[in-house]
């Protein structure tokens, strides 16, 4: 598999992203909340909150690393027949979670660095503070944060149901797609016809793999 | 009789005798509200609210006369830590969100030695009133280098955070909380 992506499939830089991110957002917010009602002589009383802080920082580096290798990529086309409000909605919803991700991390980072201290990451390194003192800095970031993880969760859980919809009720090859299958749909499914709205589109044209 | 007297005497002596209202000096921050409390019973921990407001009335011929109103805003809580401030204003202790101010009220104040008295009052903190007392020093008064006149008094007091509806487990040890209160009141 390449690692850079063509105009139908996903290199598998991008599949790695995508794919190593799902558990660390999961985690995150999973552990996030689960800290926050550990008692004050629970053993995990400090370490659940200096791991979702080190995990938050190295989420943070690689959805940069991931936006950079977003920019220096194409994105695959759409499958043929994909009605241009699924693909309206697919980029709003894929922008929206890109945006939910920066901010609720820089959220997180603020509640943390409020009083200047830094964030280590495992002792490996630490993240300084930068933008600290403001008042009450730790209570409003930690509301924006707690606001930001939820409305992303929603986001999460509607992009993976639109995700196993394509799989299986359309039957189409979205999902495999992203485990770096070909985009190649294993039974033809009923909504996917290759001419219509995509047969002024040049990309999908020359797809080589556009359906029959 | 006697306090006639006293009154009498004090008037002789002119205007630095005379019961006054004094305005805390929180402007000059010559005045302190700092919290301690036992972390694990092995060492202490302090804090301290930064914003609050109050003034007292003193007479040092009739100290028993003195009063004090102090209003204080919890969300300027600091213990030089913002994780453990924002833990601190949640609802697990002080609920600054649905409590924003702690007040207290003197209801009377009785001398116990030289410039030594036990101070009596209301104090409100997440919304429910208890009585207190606190043992007041007064560490000195007179005039300022700039034109003023001046009182300053230390104080602390000690109270079970249970008392005021705190009932997050930080151990045996750290049941109670002592506040340490540094006043320097500037004379109307």
């Amino acid at each position: 598999m390449a690692a850079k992506n063509s105009d139908s499939r996903y290199g598998w830089v991008a599949i790695a992203f995508h794919w190593l991110m799902v558990p660390a957002v999961l985690g995150l917010f999973a552990l996030g909340w689960w800290m926050r009602q550990l008692s004050y002589y629970d053993p995990w009383y400090r370490q659940g909150p200096e791991i979702h802080k080190a995990i938050g920082i190295l989420l943070l580096i690689a959805l940069l690393l991931r936006l950079c290798w977003k920019c220096l990529n194409r994105r695959p086309a759409e499958l043929p027949g994909t009605p241009r409000w699924q693909a309206l909605a697919a980029r709003l919803t894929h922008g929206g979670l890109y945006l939910l991700l920066l901010a609720s991390m820089l959220s997180g980072y603020l509640i943390s660095t409020a009083d200047g201290r830094a964030i280590d990451v495992f002792g490996l390194f630490s993240v300084p503070a930068t933008l600290q003192g403001l008042t009450n800095q730790e209570d409003i970031a930690g509301e924006v944060h707690e606001i930001l993880a939820w409305t992303l969760m929603a986001l999460v859980a509607l992009h993976a149901l639109a995700a196993l919809k394509h799989h299986f009720i359309d039957r189409d090859a979205n999902l495999l797609r992203m485990l770096g299958k070909r985009a190649k749909p294993a039974t033809p499914g009923k909504s996917c016809s290759p001419e219509g709205q995509r047969g002024s589109n040049p990309a999908s044209n020359s797809n080589p793999s556009t359906v029959k | 009789m006697k306090q006639i007297a006293i009154f009498l005497l004090a008037s002789l002596l002119g205007a630095t005798a005379q019961a006054a209202e004094y305005v805390i000096d929180t402007k000059g921050a010559h005045a302190f509200i700092q919290f301690r409390i036992k972390h694990l019973g092995y060492s202490w921990l302090y804090g301290r609210f930064d914003d609050f407001s109050g003034s007292f009335q003193y007479d040092e011929n009739n100290p028993e006369a003195s009063s004090i109103n102090v209003n204080i805003d919890v969300n300027s809580l600091d213990s030089n830590h913002a994780e453990r401030d924002k833990h601190l204003r949640g609802e697990d202790f002080l609920f600054v969100e649905k409590y924003p101010s702690a007040t207290f009220k003197s209801t009377r104040y009785e001398v116990t030695g030289d410039g030594k008295g036990k101070l009596s009052g209301d104090l409100t903190l997440r919304g429910i009133t208890k009585p207190i007392t606190i043992d007041v020093t007064h560490i000195g008064g007179g005039q300022d280098p700039w034109g003023g006149y001046r009182q300053g008094f230390t104080g602390t007091t000690e109270f079970a955070l249970k008392d005021f509806g705190i009932d997050y487990n930080l151990g045996p040890a750290s049941q109670t909380v002592e506040m340490i209160l540094d006043v320097e009141g500037i004379r109307l």
